[in-house]
């Protein structure tokens, strides 16, 4: 096999490669929606996160504006803060309301943000001061039972 | 006398068995390092004659391309039907893409890929250059004052290693093709959500760039045991074929092994 052949042969190959990490970074991966380029930052307070992980989603409206890059414990006030990296494109009213919610009944959890009604927006640093934690399944539970039995049977 | 000999001398041949396993290992595991030393020495020079580079790419990597993609596409069609089988239990055949693409990118593309790389391609550079050593080939390159790891084993380690993340890239590629096949096409599950769930999931920094990163390590892996192997082979018809079987076992062992530990590393804090 002369030189040629075989040089077109390996350039296919490598320009077949290629595509496919394109493929896997373009339609598998999430480097085409998920890379902000330019973010801010702001923290979140929450009696209990329930099982929300870094990385995980932040969507307005359902569309994703960020993504969770940290979360950890304040010693003062009892509460986890999580901090949202938020694209820059989008600006939130200073009375946003950050509610902890799941996708679907058993899906991953993430932050929804319901824009309030506030001239002034948030800036990188700030803190969200509403805020709604996870629904604990156990609480959800007890108060329901507790409900019932404070209902009690000689009322039906 | 000798009675007092024999009593400790089955203990004492354990020990001598166990000694000369690992002393015996250690050497060739020194020899391995010091091949390896020599081997990127020499590689400016492989480097500066290109074209035995790619010579090598074209046996090892363009050569493979079909066993590749047959396989990606069958593991990810097999993928597809015992997911959707399992997801549609819990209501959720619509993660079938994410569960699809995750197990191919982190896992199943590096290292399903290596171990066909592995018998394909790896045991045929042990079985040339062991073929090679044994009629005196590459005795007669150093007689001419041609290095042998220069011209023979440098082109042959630097195509696997650059062949390798492109297979596995192809691999999981084809892949996601045959999980989307079956799950879609003729299962059935929303075309809109297979993709959409896999690329809200699949991060291209943590899941693809660390299963590149894995084939890399793979294919230097592979690669490394190939050439050696088949540069140390015993210059005999039946050296020649136990270091071919050898190159096999031991890629195997070590790209489950450093699997192992990749993912230990990258995937630590999963979840």
């Amino acid at each position: 096999m002369s030189r040629k052949t075989l040089e077109l042969w390996v350039g296919c190959f490598v320009a077949l490669g290629f595509a496919a990490i394109l493929f896997l970074a373009l339609k598998v991966g999430n480097l085409s929606a998920a890379n902000f380029a330019e973010t801010y930052q702001v923290s979140a307070k929450f009696a209990n996160i329930g099982g929300l992980k870094v990385r995980a989603p932040v969507k307005s409206a359902g569309v994703v504006v960020g993504r969770v890059s940290e979360i950890y414990f304040d010693a003062q006030t009892y509460e986890a803060v999580a901090v949202l990296t938020l694209d820059n494109r989008y600006h939130f009213p200073k009375d946003t309301f950050a509610l902890i919610l799941t996708a679907g009944l058993l899906g991953e959890q993430y932050i929804g943000l319901d824009p309030g009604g506030d001239e002034k927006m948030l800036a990188a640093g700030d803190t969200i001061a509403k805020t709604q934690s996870a629904v604990v399944l156990e609480k959800l539970i007890s108060q329901f039972m507790f409900n019932k039995a404070s209902e009690g049977p000689g009322n039906n | 006398m000798a009675d007092e000999e024999r009593q400790p001398s089955a203990l004492i041949g354990v020990l001598l068995t166990l000694g000369h396993i690992v002393t015996s290992a250690l050497q060739r595991l020194g020899y391995a390092t010091r091949f390896l030393i020599m081997l990127l020495r020499w590689s400016g020079q492989s480097f500066r004659r290109l074209h035995l580079t790619i010579r090598e790419i074209y046996f090892s990597g363009f050569q493979s391309l079909l066993i590749i993609m047959v396989s990606g596409l069958f593991i990810g069609m097999v993928l597809g039907m015992q997911g959707y089988d399992t997801l549609q239990r819990y209501g959720s055949a619509e993660a079938l893409g994410v569960l699809v693409a995750l197990s191919l990118v982190r896992e199943l593309g590096p290292v399903v890929a290596a171990l066909l790389f592995a018998s394909r391609a790896g045991s045929s550079i042990t079985a040339e250059i062991g073929l090679m050593k044994t009629t005196e080939q590459l005795m007669a390159m150093d007689m001419m004052a041609v290095n042998p790891i220069a011209r023979v084993v440098a082109p042959r380690f630097w195509g696997g290693v650059l062949s390798m993340p492109l297979l596995a890239a192809l691999f999981s590629a084809t892949g996601v093709f045959g999980g989307y096949l079956i799950g879609v096409v003729f299962i059935g599950v929303d075309n809109g959500a297979f993709w959409s769930q896999m690329q809200a999931s699949v991060d291209f920094r943590y899941d693809v760039w660390s299963g590149i990163v894995k084939s890399f390590v793979f294919g230097i892996a592979v690669s490394l045991i190939a050439v050696f192997e088949g540069y140390d082979a015993e210059p005999t018809a039946e050296g020649v074929s136990s270091s071919i079987k050898s190159t096999v076992v031991k890629s195997a062992l070590a790209i489950l092994a450093l699997d192992f530990v990749l993912t230990s590393f990258m995937f630590r804090e999963a979840g």
